[in-house]
């Protein structure tokens, strides 16, 4: 069992680069640059208290060059989409060892308008060599066969409305946030009416695609307690992940949320219904739905009863993915650290109109072809 | 204005504890690995039992035969070089023995009206080029 982990350390700073969306001039490490400076900022902190650094997506050498930081503790953990909420249950592990006391997480991608390609698959790696070949390749077609699936075990209608009410709802959140892409309404017509992406997927089925990036900044208790705004405890953490390449996942509808939600509602000491803001990843409508059961906030095949009628919109009884999400705020590659962002925004009451003044938030991250989930619990005073 | 060539499909470079598979396809023939201790067979082949971690695994030929396990239906091409084919079957195949692998599936509309969960299938070969063969599967 973990060793008494449950608020010994708080995120204090949160930021997103200056610009996101769609912003041709700027380039991944630009990103991370100006989104680093910015947590910090939002922390009352500067570069030269940074003692540990976290990034995904490049190596820390290449993010603390850029950005001027000298750290004595160094992880470049990168498991996709998750990277970041896992980087914070390091953090926290490092600041419990005395190994560093002010841990800098940043993000940064040009999804959108990134010049000059992205390196291939290593030829060496199972991915080119058995499912490349067939043309799979990318996360909308694997994350559609693993939907199939759910479809064939619950029923693909009632799976195909729940997609829909998660599109709906998402876009209803996003109307109320300045900084998402995608701001328009959004009807069930217009869900249904999109164009195919890989069956069962239609395109509002899928997360976007932009540029951005985000930082987050943890550090102890005692430290957090002298900064200017209210201290976000990490109250539980947890990770997982079971395999790289979706056709090796042995159970296509449960997620390695499963696994990490176990440590993080133990350290805790809580249970879903405790928590009164959900923040999941949704890098498609299915992966909403199955992290909705595989959390524990419903049982197996019970998220379409769980989703419906436009429950997780605003007003509705379940707050859920009050930024817009992957779905219609921003989605530059790995979103996780995204979600950070806004829990802790919500938790410190600084969400305007679509703020649900929660004492508790529980965040998400998956990555990879649902390979990989970081679980955060997060918490005010 | 004139339309791109398509480019040509990614192909595996066959890796050094795969040179065996590719040896089977190219004679069409799709062969597998099984553990000598546990009993199980999976794909893809390695020598060393990704279920009770034995070295005592061997090789064996697949019947073929299987049921359809999971599927998508792309009509976005991830790459251009599939654009030709969109819309396109990816399927994951449960094998005859329990191992399950991703592959293609022809020979039927790619259309969800058609395509069941369950259906049996039916490995044959498809040749990219003289020495790399795919197994892929059309209905039984």
């Amino acid at each position: 069992m973990t060793r008494d982990l449950a608020g010994s350390v708080a995120i204090v700073g949160v930021a997103e680069s200056d610009e996101i969306g769609v912003v041709p001039g700027k380039s991944s490490l630009m990103h991370h640059a100006e989104a680093g400076y910015n947590a910090l900022a939002d922390a009352g902190l500067s570069v030269k208290d940074v003692d540990g650094l976290f990034t995904a997506g490049f190596s820390t050498l290449a993010t603390a060059e850029y950005m001027g930081i000298k750290p004595k503790y160094s992880d470049s953990t990168s498991i996709g989409g998750s990277s970041f909420l896992v980087h914070v249950e390091h953090a926290m592990a490092a600041i419990n060892a005395g190994m560093c006391e002010v841990a800098l997480i940043t993000h940064g991608e040009t999804g959108r308008s990134r010049r000059g390609a992205r390196p291939p698959a290593d030829a060496s790696t199972p991915g080119p060599q058995f499912e490349i070949p067939y043309g799979i390749n990318g996360a909308p077609i694997n994350y559609a066969v693993a939907c199939s699936r759910y479809m064939h075990q619950y029923g693909e209608d009632r799976t195909r409305q729940a997609m829909a009410e998660i599109a709906v709802s998402t876009r209803k959140w996003a109307q109320m946030n300045p900084k998402a892409l995608m701001r328009d309404p959004m009807s069930f017509d217009d869900y249904h009416n999109s164009r195919w992406i890989a069956w069962p997927f239609h395109l509002l089925d899928c997360c976007l695609v932009t540029d951005a990036g985000a930082a987050v900044v943890v550090t102890s208790a005692a430290r957090a307690r002298s900064l200017p705004k209210k201290p976000v405890w990490v109250l539980g953490t947890g990770e997982h992940h079971d395999h790289a390449l979706m056709s090796q996942m042995e159970d296509l509808t449960v997620h390695p949320a499963k696994v990490a939600a176990e440590r993080a509602f133990g350290m805790a000491d809580m249970k879903p219904a405790d928590i009164d803001l959900t923040m999941l990843y949704d890098s498609f409508t299915y992966t909403v739905l199955m992290c909705l059961e595989s959390l524990g906030y419903c049982g197996p095949g019970e998220g379409p009863d769980f989703v419906k009628n436009q429950r997780t919109a605003p007003g509705g009884e379940f707050a859920l993915n009050t930024s817009g999400g992957g779905l219609s705020y921003t989605h530059p590659g790995m979103y996780g650290i995204f979600l950070i962002v806004e829990a802790v925004r919500q938790l410190r009451g600084e969400c305007g109109e679509r703020n649900v003044n929660p004492k508790t938030a529980l965040a998400n991250g998956s990555g990879g072809s649902l390979s990989s989930s970081g679980v955060l619990i997060l918490g005010v005073d | 204005m004139t339309t791109q060539a398509t480019p040509p499909k990614p192909l595996p470079v066959p890796q050094p504890e795969w040179d065996f598979y590719w040896e089977k396809a190219k004679a069409h023939e799709l062969w597998l690995m099984r553990c000598k201790d546990c009993s199980t067979s999976y794909f893809y082949p390695r020598p060393i039992c990704p279920n009770c971690f034995s070295r005592n695994t061997e090789w064996f030929q697949s019947s073929g035969n299987g049921t359809l396990y999971a599927f998508a239906i792309v009509h976005r091409a991830p790459m251009p070089a599939f654009r030709d084919d969109a819309p396109y079957v990816v399927a994951y195949i449960e094998l005859e023995g329990g191992a399950r692998m991703p592959t293609n599936l022809v020979g039927v509309e790619p259309d969800p009206e058609h395509i069941k969960i369950g259906m049996a299938v039916k490995v044959y070969f498809e040749d990219r080029t003289a020495e790399i063969s795919l197994p892929i599967f059309r209905p039984a």
